[in-house]
């Protein structure tokens, strides 16, 4: 159990910088999810807390204690890598015993703690296996008893999930959490996937080249994002964008058209803005209440939703709109959409930040 | 589902195997047979005639001290070359794996002495101990060393495991080196962070998992050590001082054609073949099992 703080911490190659001050406070027991595209420097950034990258600038506290300078080992620490790392000459047993037996604890003492998380894991009927004679989400449960039993003051995930398949990895998902909760760990979690960073996370971190762009709960972070990146990187379908011009009566987007949005009117008139519209905010509306129609392109049924492509005249590109399941749309329809009140957002154009 | 080459030709599959096969039958079966029929022949020095004698040449070297002595000569050498170019190769290796910097120059550095011949490297390493003239010999006089490997039995021997053992190192180095790279960084990383330090993570997780390449270097080293290094010997201490230094494959070589006695040489060099194939036996059979793939 122990806080960890991050404090301006900087990582450089030679010259080039990649992480470029990130400062993160995380609370005991508190499950931080760093997200972001790979190479955003986010499993950079944890393998500097894990000891494994040297830290270039900055400092890392864990459990109050600097570890700058510390070997991973002095760390107090547990890892779970990507592609498990298990030892594949040792048994389950050992595997998990490996840390154990270096700490010199007693046999028995080993032997307690592997049996708990082995039976918190559901892995006592393969203590004696060899990792090659695991599936997938066994070898991803040896892991995390491997971190487990060790008891340490914080967990490191290093994209544990990615190797699974889709069924595999939203149960696993799962009991990541379930297991998080019950020993109250303090965790740092890295992954691309924003599903497994919003169900998992207390808090988000989101990354994008090298920059904390946004840290904060992940329902803050869906309904307020800081940046225009975080606002398409989290959510899907993506946010949609627009560029436009701020006007009397609304935005005005590059073709001329102008899309009544209440909203805008707190910006001054003038402002070269990004309009924000989630696809899940459309709704079909009636001719006389749309705020636009939509030239449909392409239509996607999924069941519960159907999602429908569209474009604009201007250059911006897709447009999405996410609508009932039961919504009976074809492509080459204009759709008249009105956008939920409230649930626009406003960047500004050349910032990118949010207004 | 089995790949099969069908020809339509009945004779074109065994015209494109002749050239391998008439390599192997003019460099290995033939010589081999030629061995085993000679083994069995007693020829007069001149070579004009030869009487068949049946086994008598191996009875004789049953009971020949200096045969019997060859044997333990080789297996001290043999484990000796074996031993020092592995562990040294090992430690090479280790270290090298863990160089960032201008790891292509290491790498080249040590791999060149591979590229010797062994005369050569024979040659060099008895300039540089020769009693008399030898650069290094003079330092070892200088620090009160009575060294002299042309009169003395132990140094003589410490001689030429050391030069075979150095000119084998580049070979396994390159082996070990290889394997360790393949051990995914992660691996080491986890023991790292479970806690354990280089020399343990380095005996518990790298060293078990290179034991296919050392058991494969063992195997080469073994064969290399018998067989390999008659130039070291020969361009050396010529087997000697005494018979110190005479290694099966050279007493071979001395027996037959400066001792003239090629009945002997013959049934020494079946034994050799008989030897070396048993020993290779013996390793898949056993060790192999040992180790973790």
């Amino acid at each position: 159990m122990a806080t960890i703080s991050i404090r301006d911490v900087r990582k450089s190659y030679g010259t080039t910088e990649v992480i470029h001050g990130v400062s993160l406070d995380v609370a005991d027991g508190e499950f931080i999810v760093i997200v972001g595209p790979s190479g955003c420097g986010k499993s950079t950034l944890l393998r500097m807390v894990a000891g494994l990258e040297r830290i270039s600038g900055g400092t890392i506290e864990i459990g109050g204690r600097v570890v700058n300078e510390l070997e991973p080992r002095e760390r107090d620490i547990a890892m779970v890598f990507q592609n498990y790392a298990l030892y594949p000459h040792m048994t389950v047993f050992d595997n998990m015993a490996y840390g154990l037996r270096i700490a010199g604890k007693t046999k028995q003492e080993i032997r307690d703690r592997v049996n708990k998380a082995a039976a918190m894991l559901q892995l006592e009927p393969y203590l004696e296996r060899k990792p090659r004679e695991l599936s997938g989400g066994q070898r991803q449960r040896v892991a995390m008893g491997r971190a487990l039993v060790r008891d340490p003051a914080a967990f490191l995930f290093d994209e544990p999930l990615s190797n699974l398949d889709a069924k595999l990895r939203v149960q696993m998902r799962l009991e990541i959490k379930q297991m998080q909760r019950s020993v109250g760990t303090t965790s740092l979690y890295v992954t691309h996937d924003q599903v497994e960073a919003m169900t998992l996370a207390d808090r988000l971190v989101v990354m994008n080249s090298g920059v904390a762009e946004q840290i904060d709960t992940p329902m803050a972070v869906y309904e307020r994002p800081a940046t225009r990146f975080v606002a398409g990187f989290i959510g899907s379908p993506a946010m949609n964008m627009l560029p436009g011009t701020v006007d009397r009566s609304g935005i005005a987007l590059e073709s001329g058209r102008i899309l009544a949005v209440p909203e805008a009117e707190r910006l001054e008139t003038g402002r070269r803005v990004l309009l924000g519209v989630r696809p899940e905010h459309l709704k079909l509306a009636a001719a006389n209440e749309a705020t636009f129609a939509l030239g449909v392109t392409a239509v996607e049924t999924l069941g519960a939703d159907t999602l429908a492509h569209g474009r604009f005249e201007d250059s911006s590109g897709d447009f999405v709109a996410r609508l009932p399941g039961d919504a009976k749309i074809a492509a080459g329809e204009r759709l008249p959409l009105a956008v939920e009140t409230g649930k626009t957002h406003f960047f500004d154009a050349d910032t990118g930040l949010r207004i | 589902m089995e790949k099969r080459v069908t020809f339509d030709n009945r004779l074109l599959p065994y015209l494109l195997l002749l050239p391998q096969l008439l390599v192997t039958i003019v460099f290995f079966f033939w010589p081999a047979g030629q061995a085993l029929y000679q083994s069995l022949l007693l020829p007069d020095p001149f070579g004009l005639g030869a009487q068949f004698v049946w086994f008598s040449n191996f009875e004789y070297l049953a009971g020949d001290r200096y045969y019997l002595q060859s044997f333990v000569t080789t297996a001290v050498f043999t484990f000796f070359v074996t031993l020092v170019s592995m562990s040294a190769a090992l430690l090479l290796a280790a270290m090298a794996d863990q160089v960032i910097k201008g790891a292509g120059t290491y790498k080249t550095l040590l791999i060149w002495p591979y590229a010797v011949a062994p005369a050569v490297a024979g040659v060099m390493w008895l300039f540089m101990f020769q009693p008399s003239i030898g650069v290094l010999a003079f330092y070892m006089k200088a620090a009160g060393f009575n060294w002299n490997p042309i009169l003395n039995s132990t140094h003589a021997m410490t001689l030429v495991i050391a030069a075979a053992a150095w000119k084998q190192i580049s070979y396994n180095f390159l082996f070990f080196l290889a394997g360790m790279q393949a051990i995914p960084r992660s691996l080491i990383e986890a023991a790292a962070i479970d806690g354990a330090g280089k020399w343990h993570r380095f005996r518990t997780i790298i060293f078990p998992l290179l034991s296919p390449t050392t058991f494969f270097l063992l195997v080469v080293n073994i064969v290399y050590a018998f067989f390999e290094t008659f130039g070291i010997i020969h361009t050396m201490t010529s087997g000697g001082p005494g018979q110190s230094t005479n290694i099966l494959v050279y007493k071979v070589f001395s027996d037959g054609f400066v001792g003239q006695d090629l009945g002997s040489s013959a049934a020494q060099s079946v034994i050799l073949m008989v030897v070396v194939g048993l020993l290779t036996f013996i390793q898949f059979r056993y060790i192999e099992r040992r180790v973790h793939y």
